[in-house]
């Protein structure tokens, strides 16, 4: 258990230093989120006046619940995109060779995701109150919120590890995004799910994105619903997801 | 130099470039899907918008066609710097600046590369558009306008592109200014008429935005008929994105050369 916690602590501390240390690393990763809330809550606050709507807590914060995901999801992911190129550059064999517990190496990663999951959505959160979110939801109804985020960030992360592992390639870049880009944008992402239909309705009826988004919206206004399916979800996705990254880490054990 | 002679070294150059883009299924398909399952994926989720009073269409389709072409100029630019930026890492430009070749032809060689897969982006947007049920109100003259317009925009946007490789020289580097582009591209009128943008400083930024001219040049023929205005503004704004880019990729390559 000591050598794992010390392999994990080292993996963390050593991506958190890139990440924060290589712009190229950093800025994207603040960036996007930014842009997505700006582009998201900034040019379609308008559609808060289709008949409907109906959701009390405004526009900016019905996006913010959902760049909240968003970013806990990719924030994760890219995490993940950093052990794909670690084995690229021969790095990761290395570093298998030396770690004593090499699932320790799994839980750094996640541990970096989860931190800088944390600094950016502090960032987009600050960003969100500057420009008049109003949040109804009290500490509790707060807290259930962004514990789904980090559920989500953990289930992503290792997601993409298990991929990253697999594939030991950052050309497995696109397959490790794709699923989680589908799975997010075809929740309810602009408009409450009773104004969708057609075939993103029929998905959206099913999509675990959909359980967490309709929970977190209504932990922001403080009127929970659908907690319980919501943390279901994730936490089994998670948990699907733990036995995906650590096969995946014995699969790249037993490859030469 | 010749006329002719500028024309052969651009043919030789455009053939490599194009022959090297359809080489490489890794550069089209993002450039072709990607655009095409936002467009799915948006069209589905705001299908509802049309219900806010004075939205300028029936369909959210026929709104959010122009996007995908304006996604496939983005690309354009990433695939005209990338393929520049491989070409000084692995040394032909250097060994390029020893033969009597023509810095013009260089660059509209490399262009011309990227506009190919552009083009056959645009194609596809089209097809798939069609296929989804779009109306062109401007008919069959409207689609080939809209194809000239997005086709002058991937121009433009290739010719930025290749500035970019010409000044950084690396493709790393030229990955980095996809933010730029991605921040140009949502801060615009992509999604939402400039006129039902209700957050003043973000239809303040997507006034001043040329992309959101070029989408509402693109978007007119879909959704108005013939606007003349829409089309001189987004004509017009593509016109100098490529004035604009060759000539600052032109600058560039001139530096490039004296320090090779």
């Amino acid at each position: 258990m000591t050598d794992t916690l010390h392999v994990a602590r080292a993996v963390a501390w050593r991506h958190l230093y890139k990440a924060y240390s290589v712009p190229s690393m950093l800025l994207p990763s603040l960036a996007f989120p930014l842009v997505f809330f700006a582009g998201f809550a900034g040019g379609l606050s308008r559609l808060d006046s289709i008949p409907g709507f109906g959701f009390e807590g405004g526009y900016t914060a019905f996006q913010y619940v959902f760049i909240l995901l968003q970013t806990s999801a990719f924030t994760g992911m890219f995490s993940a995109f950093s052990i794909a190129a670690d084995f690229e550059a021969g790095f990761a064999r290395r570093m298998m060779l030396v770690a004593p517990s090499r699932s320790g190496i799994v839980i750094g990663f996640a541990i970096a995701a989860f931190v800088r999951a944390v600094v950016t959505v502090t960032i987009i959160t600050a960003v969100a109150l500057a420009s008049g979110m109003q949040v109804g939801g009290g500490a509790v109804d707060l807290f259930g919120l962004y514990s789904l985020a980090a559920i989500v960030n953990v289930a992503a992360h290792l997601w993409g590890s298990g991929m990253a592992f697999r594939f030991r390639t950052l050309q497995a870049g696109p397959l490790m995004q794709m699923p989680i880009f589908l799975v997010l944008f075809m929740a309810p992402v602009f408009v409450p799910i009773d104004l969708l239909d057609g075939w993103i309705r029929t998905i959206a009826d099913v999509n675990p994105a959909t359980f967490v988004l309709e929970a977190g919206r209504g932990y922001i206004v403080g009127e929970p619903a659908g907690a319980t399916r919501a943390f279901t979800a994730v936490l089994l996705l998670a948990a699907l997801m733990v036995a995906w990254a650590l096969r995946g880490l014995r699969r790249a054990e037993g490859t030469p | 130099m010749t006329a002719t002679l500028l024309a052969m070294q651009v043919r030789a150059l455009s053939g490599r470039s194009i022959a090297r883009a359809f080489r490489q299924p890794a550069m089209l398909f993002p450039s072709i899907v990607f655009p095409l399952v936002m467009l799915a994926v948006n069209t589905g989720g705001l299908g509802s918008a049309v219900g806010i009073p004075s939205f300028p269409a029936d369909s959210f389709l026929d709104f959010a066609i122009a996007v995908p072409f304006m996604q496939g100029a983005l690309f354009t630019s990433m695939n005209a710097g990338q393929s520049l930026a491989d070409d000084i890492q692995r040394g032909f430009l250097s060994r390029l600046s020893l033969t009597p070749m023509s810095r013009a032809a260089l660059i509209i060689g490399h262009v011309s590369g990227a506009m190919a897969i552009g083009l056959v982006s645009a194609a596809c947007y089209l097809a798939a558009g069609l296929a989804a049920g779009v109306q062109i109100e401007a008919g069959v003259a409207g689609a080939v306008v809209l194809v000239a317009l997005s086709a002058l925009a991937m121009a433009g946007f290739a010719a930025l592109g290749s500035y970019f490789a010409l000044r950084a020289g690396s493709a790393e580097a030229v990955q980095s200014m996809f933010p730029l582009m991605f921040v140009a591209f949502f801060l615009s009128s992509m999604n939402m008429p400039r006129d039902l943008i209700e957050v003043d400083w973000f239809r303040t930024v997507a006034t001043w935005n040329p992309v959101s001219y070029l989408i509402e040049g693109m978007r007119s023929v879909v959704i108005t008929g013939w606007d003349a205005e829409a089309l001189a503004r987004g004509f017009a704004t593509a016109a100098a994105l490529v004035v604009v880019g060759l000539a600052a990729a032109s600058r560039a390559l001139t530096h490039r050369m004296e320090r090779t």
